[in-house]
């Protein structure tokens, strides 16, 4: 959770210096959800992320320096400089891919726990997703097929309780999202995704469940991001200083601090590492090469 | 050993052989086998694809890699995409092209970009296996199946990069470019004209492939080329016989793959022959037929004496009425006309 704070504040930072450009959507206030389902997956259990899916990379295990030199645009990065902040992806610890398209995860994840089951491996599939993609009307083709082949897929709904700028009470007409679940014979769940322990307990009992052959598991972590939609977003524009206040009050690092009982001191070097491990990702970034002009036109094919 | 087959047969050899040869190959999508989950009762296989032509491999290979799906093509296609980066090799059935307005996600910002956009750490080997074209022309009663089962829409596919798209002319062609997408580690899009469905021809018993991305010449002749598509193939074979009795001889290029183009099959023959027409059904605005009179134009324009002549369907849906309908296709009448207009000019 804290690197995943560090390494979005730099980003932020960075931004605002005018030192980086490019898309980016962070999910500072919302890391425990990454952290907690992540910490009960296998290196080689799969990840569909979202456009916000730092954490999930993150949490996945994906190597902070690539994922920076890819902000930069660099060779070095995690895809070679063509993809962004919005398509970070590295296949060999299981993370598929941020997607750019609100819902276009959560069918790729499905095809993977397919292709798992298929092939025998005992991997589970994790699609994350936010409140916005339950106005898709994948999310449900998804839910449908998960429950009728009984897959080992778990859907993580990041309730943020914005779709961009679009309010949740505005876009949906419940916002409890769990009870959706339920008609397409899915078990579901609504917890605090601000409490990472909760998150970890509940992802524990889904991925025994598809693992065992059990199937599907929809989780509903209730969370919110503390900053815009997109770097250089506003929120004030739709949302009071009262309302970040209350969420701010409940943030998940300062949460778990408290409830671990953790000594201080070992809380301050976690910061510590995280903050080193960014100064680093930062100078790997800035030395490592753009990409040369002939990759302009490489790996649209195989060959 | 060769024997005739029905053009939906060599389909269903292909998969069925890829299917034995490849554990990893499965297939999935709406009504594949048909009447899924009543094997007890005693149905199974009930449709095996709407033209047949997956008939029989459910008993074969079983419901874990002949997967029966929901009707809900963003979510299976995107699922198949989902399967082709973890391991498997899909073929997925898009029933009609025209569904690819609800699952063109999937297939172009997932299928077709996901290698370039993550670098090169993944292959997509996918089949979008779909039917196109217009069928029911006629001047009895009723028609054919109207504007959203009859499209073509394969120029769509060619200009997105990191597709592949083919188009088989014949049951020879239909087999070995089917096998060949499935062994292929991009995704293909495998358009198969229903007119075809039941033409026969001579099909070898063992697998093969016709490769990806080259057109072959089914007519020698050095007036005029004619470039045909899937069903217009055959329209320029007819329409060259017709115009040799006007002693005109056309040579017919049959395009066979649309992404990647064959283009130096194409300008090599424009080169000799100095006249082209282009024949394709689907509409003309934005269309291969235009696409290929482009690269002719771009890359052979010193050697001809005539312009580029394309003869397309109207801009226009395709209609129901099999009067219209006959109006709406190419006829071998028109590619007569056009060649011998660019010959005349």
């Amino acid at each position: 959770m804290v690197l995943i704070r560090r390494f979005e504040e730099r980003i932020d930072a960075l931004r605002q210096s005018g030192a980086l450009q490019g898309s980016a959507h962070l999910s500072i206030g919302q890391e425990s959800v990454a952290a907690g389902v992540c910490a009960r997956l296998n290196r080689d259990d799969y990840v569909a992320s979202t456009h916000r899916g730092h954490g999930h990379a993150i949490a996945k295990g994906v190597d902070v320096a690539r994922m920076m030199a890819e902000l930069f645009g660099r060779e070095t990065g995690t895809n070679r400089g063509k993809g962004g902040s919005m398509h970070i992806a590295d296949t060999s610890v299981g993370m598929l891919g941020a997607t750019g398209v609100v819902g276009a995860g959560i069918p790729m994840a499905l095809g993977a726990a397919l292709s798992a089951r298929r092939r025998g491996t005992g991997q589970v599939a994790v699609a994350f997703f936010g409140d916005g993609a339950m106005g898709q009307g994948v999310v449900y083709e998804c839910l449908n097929m998960s429950a009728i082949w009984k897959l080992p897929l778990v859907f993580v709904c990041e309730n943020n309780l914005y779709a961009e700028s679009t309010p949740a009470e505005y876009a949906l007409g419940s916002t409890d999202l769990a009870p959706r679940a339920a008609p397409f014979g899915v078990p579901a769940c609504a917890l605090d995704g601000q409490d990472v322990l909760a998150v970890y307990d509940e992802m524990g009992r889904a991925v025994e469940r598809g693992r065992g052959g059990g199937g599907p598991t929809f989780l509903e972590c209730k969370t919110y991001r503390y900053h815009g939609h997109f770097l250089g977003d506003d929120p004030r524009r739709y949302r009071t200083a009262e309302e970040e206040a209350h969420y701010r009050a409940r943030d998940c690092i300062e949460g778990f601090a408290e409830r671990s009982g953790l000594p201080a001191d070992e809380l301050r070097s976690f910061d510590e590492e995280a903050v080193r491990a960014v100064d680093g990702a930062v100078a790997f970034a800035e030395r490592s090469a753009p990409p040369a002009l002939s990759s302009l036109t490489e790996d649209v094919y195989t060959r | 050993m060769t024997r005739t087959l029905v053009f939906s047969r060599a389909e269903n050899e292909a998969l069925r052989q890829e299917l034995e040869r490849d554990p990893s190959v499965i297939l999935l999508g709406e009504d594949v086998a048909g009447g899924a989950g009543r094997a007890e009762q005693g149905f199974i296989d009930a449709w095996g694809g709407p033209m047949g032509s997956t008939k029989g491999l459910i008993q074969q290979f079983g419901p874990e890699r002949i997967i029966d799906t929901p009707i809900c093509e963003m979510g299976f296609i995107g699922a198949a995409v989902g399967a082709a980066v973890t391991g498997l090799r899909p073929v997925a059935e898009l029933m009609f092209v025209n569904f690819v307005g609800v699952s063109l996600d999937p297939i172009m910002n997932e299928a077709a970009y996901l290698r370039y956009m993550l670098g090169g750490q993944v292959s997509v080997p996918l089949v979008i296996k779909t039917a196109i074209g217009a069928t029911g022309a006629g001047a009895g009663n009723g028609g054919g199946t109207a504007a959203q089962h009859s499209g073509s829409m394969y120029s769509l596919f060619a200009h997105i990069p990191g597709l592949k798209c083919v188009v088989p002319s014949d049951p020879y062609t239909a087999k070995g470019l089917l096998t060949a997408a499935i062994r292929d580690d991009d995704p293909v899009v495998y358009c198969s004209h229903r007119a075809l469905a039941g033409v026969q021809g001579e099909v070898p018993e063992e697998a093969y492939t016709v490769p990806i991305g080259r057109a072959r010449v089914l007519r020698e002749g050095g007036d005029v080329t004619l470039v045909g598509i899937a069903r217009m193939t055959g329209v320029c074979l007819e329409a060259a016989s017709e115009l040799a009795g006007q002693g005109v001889e056309a040579e017919v290029v049959d395009l066979l793959s649309l992404a990647p183009l064959d283009e130096e099959t194409v300008i090599e023959s424009v080169r000799r022959t100095k006249h082209a027409v282009v024949v394709d059904e689907d509409t003309p605005r934005c269309s291969v037929a235009r696409d290929v009179a482009a690269v002719i134009a771009d890359r052979a324009i010193d050697h001809l004496d005539g312009p580029v002549k394309t003869v397309t369907g109207p801009h226009a849906p395709v209609p129901y009425s099999g009067r219209l309908v006959a109006a709406f296709v190419p006829s071998p009448e028109a590619v007569v006309a056009a060649a011998l207009a660019t010959l005349r000019d």
